[in-house]
C-alpha cells in the first residue's frame, strides 16, 4: 500500500505508546529493530476502483504531500502503457518542469529536516525559507503550491504561459547563491564530516539483496536511476548527470541528494529553453482492456504503478508502490550496532515520507522502555555538540 | 550481457516445462505465466542470474482465481518482465520468495493480510497494515469486501 | 472557562497531531513557523508534549490505528483545550470517506472547536483561522 512518511521529530510528537520503531539496546549499541507501520493507511488502491481514470490521479495526488508529482506521473504512465501511447512532447517537458521543481523542494525540506536533527537549527529556517521560492514558483506555474493536478493520463491538464518564463528564472536563479552557501557550509564543515562519516553504512550486497531504490542506493555505489535507465519524459533529450558514490554512509547520501538539487535545476532550465510548440493532450477517450505499468524517479526511489482494465471506464486494479516500501526494511541494516544517539539520523537518511522519527521507543534488552522520540533528537543533538566541543569549534 | 532476445530464449529454454505463455507486448514490457510451483526457481534464476532488480508484486482478485504478479527490472536492456501465477481463489497458497532476496518480504505480508494469500516458509508473517481490531479472515481488497463495522458512518457504501 | 481561554489564547502553545494524512497540511502547517509567515512572533509555540498544549491541531482522516491515539491523548491533554481541525481529511474525511480504513470523521470521536478548510489550506488560511478563534474567544 503505498504511504509516505516523513520523520518530522518533535514537530508533531505522538507521544502516547510509539510503537512505530521499537530498538533494542545493550548499553549504549542498537541490537536489534522492529518497525511497525499502518499508521497512514487509507485503502488507496480500493478507492481507486470505483473512480474512473480520470478522477484517480486526484486521488492518487494525496497519497503523499511532498511527492504529489510522483504518484501521478507514474499513474499516467501506466495508464498510457495498456494502450500503449506516448503523450506529445510538449506535455512530456511540462511533466519534467514540474517533477523536478518537486525534487528540488522535496530535497530541500529533508535538508532542513536533518539539519534540525542534528542541531542546526538555523540550517532548518534558512533552507524552508529557501523552499518557499520553490513554491511560489510551483504556484506561478501550476496554480498551487502542492497539489498540482496538471497530470492526466494523455497529457498534460494545463498549458505554461511563457511570459511566466522571465519571472520563473529569475527565482530559481535568485536561490542558487544561498544554494552554494549552504553546499559549502554543509560539505566542507569538519563537525559534519565527523559527525556523518562511516555511521549507518549501507553496503553494495544489502542495497541489492533489499532492492533499494533512490539515493538511498545510490549513496552505496548501486547506480539505478529510472530516468537514465528507462527513459521517459524529456530526461533523454538534456544533458545531465546521475550522481552516484561508493561509501554508502549518511555523509554520502547527504552528497546526493544536494548534488541532485543542482542537476535539477539543470534540467529544469533546459525544459524551459527548449520547450516545444504543440498539443498537451492527446483527449484519450476509452482504455481498452489490458495492464499497463507505469515509473518514475520520485525524490526518494522509483515509485511503481500497475493498472489493469477491463474495458470499462475505472481501473479493474491499481498496485500502487511507493519507494519508501522498498527502503524502510534497509534501516534494519544499517541502524543495528550502531549508537542510539545517531538513531534519528539514520532514519532520516532514508528520507522515510511521515512522522515515524518521533514514534520510536528505545528498550533495553530486559524490555524497560528507556527513550522516547524526542529524547533521541535530543541525544543525536547533543552528540554534534560534543564533537564540536572536541574539536574545538564554539 | 545478454540482449534482450537472448534473455527471452534462454528463458523459454530453460524453463520449457513451467512456462505457460509468454506475451511479448511491446519492447519494454513482457508479460510470462508460469506454473505456481516453479516460482522459486523461476524467481531465483530472474533475481540472481539475470541480476534484474525486484520491483513490488501486485496480488489481483481475478473473480474467478487469485493471481500475483512479480514484477522485474533488468535496467541494463531496459526491459520489465512481469511473471504471472494463477492461484485457487478459495485457498491461495503459494511459496515464499523472501528467503531468496530480502526486497520480498513486506510485500508478502501485505498481500496475505489484503487478498488472503498464504506464502509458505515466510520467516515473519505478522500483520503489516491493518490494525489489531480489524477482524481475521475479512480481506478488504477482494472484490465481496463488504463493511463489517456497524459504527462507521457510511451514507453511500464501501 | 472563558476567562481562562482568553488568558491563555494570549500566547498559545500548539501541539500538531496527524491521524493518518498524506502531510501535506502537516507541512504547511511547519511552513507557518518558518521566516515567511512565522506565527511565533504571535506568540504561538510548538509544544514537546500534550500536556503543555492550549491549543490541538489535528490533520488526517483518523484511520483505525491513529484514531485509538487519537482519543487517549485527547484525555490526557488539560482542559480547557481548543481543537483545530484542519484540512479537508479532518474535517469529514474529504475523499477518503469510502475508505474502509477511515470509519468515522474526527468530530465522531473528539469535540472539535474551529474548521479550516482546504487541501491543503494554504499559511494564510491557517493564520487567518487561528486569528478568527481568537477573536472569537475574546468576544464571548
Amino acid at each position: 500500500m503505498a504511504r509516505s512518511v516523513i520523520p518530522i521529530g518533535p514537530w508533531h510528537p505522538l507521544q502516547e505508546e510509539p510503537e512505530f520503531f521499537s530498538l533494542t539496546v545493550d548499553g549504549e549499541t542498537v541490537v536489534d529493530i522492529d518497525v511497525s507501520i499502518g499508521y497512514n493507511h487509507r485503502g488507496i488502491e480500493k478507492l481507486s476502483e470505483r473512480k474512473s481514470f480520470d478522477q484517480s490521479s486526484f486521488v492518487i495526488e494525496r497519497i503523499c504531500g511532498i511527492c504529489s508529482t510522483s504518484h501521478p506521473f507514474a499513474y499516467t504512465r501506466a495508464v498510457e502503457d495498456i494502450i500503449p501511447v506516448e503523450v506529445p512532447d510538449r506535455a512530456k517537458y511540462i511533466r519534467t518542469i514540474v517533477a523536478e521543481l518537486e525534487r528540488i523542494h522535496s530535497h530541500l525540506l529533508w535538508f532542513g529536516l536533518a539539519g534540525h536533527f542534528l542541531g542546526y537549527n538555523t540550517v532548518y529556517h534558512w533552507v524552508w525559507k529557501l523552499r518557499e521560492e520553490i513554491l511560489d514558483v510551483c504556484e506561478i506555474l501550476t496554480g498551487n503550491r502542492n497539489n498540482y493536478a496538471i497530470f492526466k493520463p494523455g497529457g498534460v491538464r494545463r498549458d505554461f504561459k511563457p511570459d511566466d518564463f522571465p519571472l520563473v528564472l529569475k527565482k530559481i536563479d535568485g536561490i542558487i547563491p544561498t544554494l552554494n552557501r549552504l553546499k559549502k557550509a554543509v560539505l566542507d564543515d569538519p563537525v559534519l564530516h565527523a559527525r556523518l562519516k562511516g555511521i549507518g553504512i549501507l553496503t553494495k550486497e544489502e542495497a541489492i539483496d533489499y532492492c533499494a531504490l533512490g539515493p538511498t542506493s545510490r549513496a552505496s555505489g548501486v547506480a539505478r536511476d529510472v530516468r537514465k535507465d528507462a527513459p521517459y519524459g524529456a530526461y533523454d533529450r538534456i544533458d545531465w548527470d546521475m550522481i552516484v558514490t561508493e561509501n554508502g554512509d549518511v555523509f554520502d547520501k547527504v552528497v546526493v541528494r544536494v548534488l541532485e538539487v543542482y542537476e535539477s535545476i539543470k534540467i529544469i532550465k533546459a525544459c524551459i529553453r527548449d520547450l516545444p510548440g504543440g498539443e498537451i493532450d492527446l483527449n484519450i477517450k476509452d482504455i481498452p482492456p489490458g495492464e499497463g505499468i507505469g515509473a518514475h524517479e520520485a525524490p526518494r526511489g522509483e515509485t511503481f504503478h500497475y493498472v489493469r482494465s477491463d474495458g470499462t471506464n475505472r481501473p479493474a486494479r491499481h498496485k500502487v508502490r511507493a519507494p519508501t516500501f522498498m527502503n524502510l526494511p534497509t534501516y534494519k541494516a544499517t541502524v543495528i550496532g550502531e549508537t542510539i544517539s545517531d538513531a534519528t539520523i539514520i532514519l532520516a537518511a532514508i528520507d522515510p515520507c511521515y512522522c515515524c522519527t518521533e514514534r520510536m521507543a528505545v528498550r533495553d534488552v530486559k524490555g524497560k522502555k528507556m527513550y522516547g522520540g524526542q529524547d533521541l533528537v535530543r541525544l543525536s543533538q547533543e552528540k554534534t555538540a560534543k564533537i564540536k566541543r572536541e574539536m574545538g569549534i564554539p | 550481457m545478454m540482449t534482450r532476445e537472448e534473455v527471452l530464449k534462454d528463458l523459454k529454454v530453460r524453463f520449457k516445462e513451467d512456462i505457460v505463455d509468454l506475451f511479448d507486448k511491446s519492447p519494454k514490457r513482457v508479460y510470462v505465466e508460469i506454473r505456481p510451483e516453479a516460482i522459486v526457481k523461476v524467481g531465483t534464476y530472474i533475481f540472481k542470474d539475470l541480476q534484474a532488480r525486484f520491483n513490488v508484486a501486485s496480488g489481483v482478485d481475478a473473480r474467478t482465481h487469485m493471481e500475483i504478479l512479480y514484477h522485474f527490472s533488468l535496467e541494463y536492456i531496459n526491459l520489465l518482465i512481469s511473471v504471472r501465477v494463477k492461484l485457487d481463489r478459495k485457498a491461495p497458497a503459494i511459496d515464499s520468495l523472501a528467503t531468496v532476496f530480502k526486497g520480498a518480504n513486506w510485500i508478502e505480508r501485505e498481500m496475505n493480510e489484503l487478498l488472503g494469500i498464504k506464502f509458505r516458509g515466510h520467516p515473519d508473517m505478522r500483520r503489516l497494515l491493518l490494525a489489531d481490531e480489524w477482524p481475521e479472515g475479512v480481506y478488504p481488497l477482494r472484490a465481496d469486501y463488504r463493511e463489517w463495522d456497524v459504527n462507521a458512518v457510511r451514507d453511500r457504501g464501501v | 472557562m472563558s476567562i481562562t481561554l482568553n488568558a491563555l489564547l494570549k500566547s498559545p502553545w500548539v501541539f500538531h497531531l496527524s491521524t493518518g494524512s498524506c502531510n501535506n497540511c502537516d507541512i504547511e502547517v511547519l511552513d507557518c513557523l518558518t521566516p515567511r509567515f512565522d506565527i511565533e512572533r504571535f506568540g504561538m509555540l510548538l509544544a514537546g508534549s500534550i500536556k503543555h498544549a492550549d491549543v490541538l491541531l489535528v490533520t488526517g482522516s483518523c484511520n483505525r490505528k491513529s484514531a485509538r491515539r487519537l482519543k487517549e491523548l485527547y484525555d490526557q491533554a488539560p482542559k480547557p483545550c481548543v481543537v483545530v481541525a484542519i484540512g479537508e481529511c479532518s474535517l469529514s474525511r474529504g475523499l477518503f470517506i469510502h475508505s474502509y480504513n477511515c470509519p468515522v470523521p474526527l468530530d465522531h470521536i473528539i469535540p472539535v472547536n474551529v474548521y479550516i478548510p482546504g487541501c491543503p489550506p494554504k499559511p494564510e488560511a491557517i493564520i487567518a483561522g487561528a486569528v478568527k478563534l481568537i477573536q472569537k474567544v475574546k468576544g464571548s
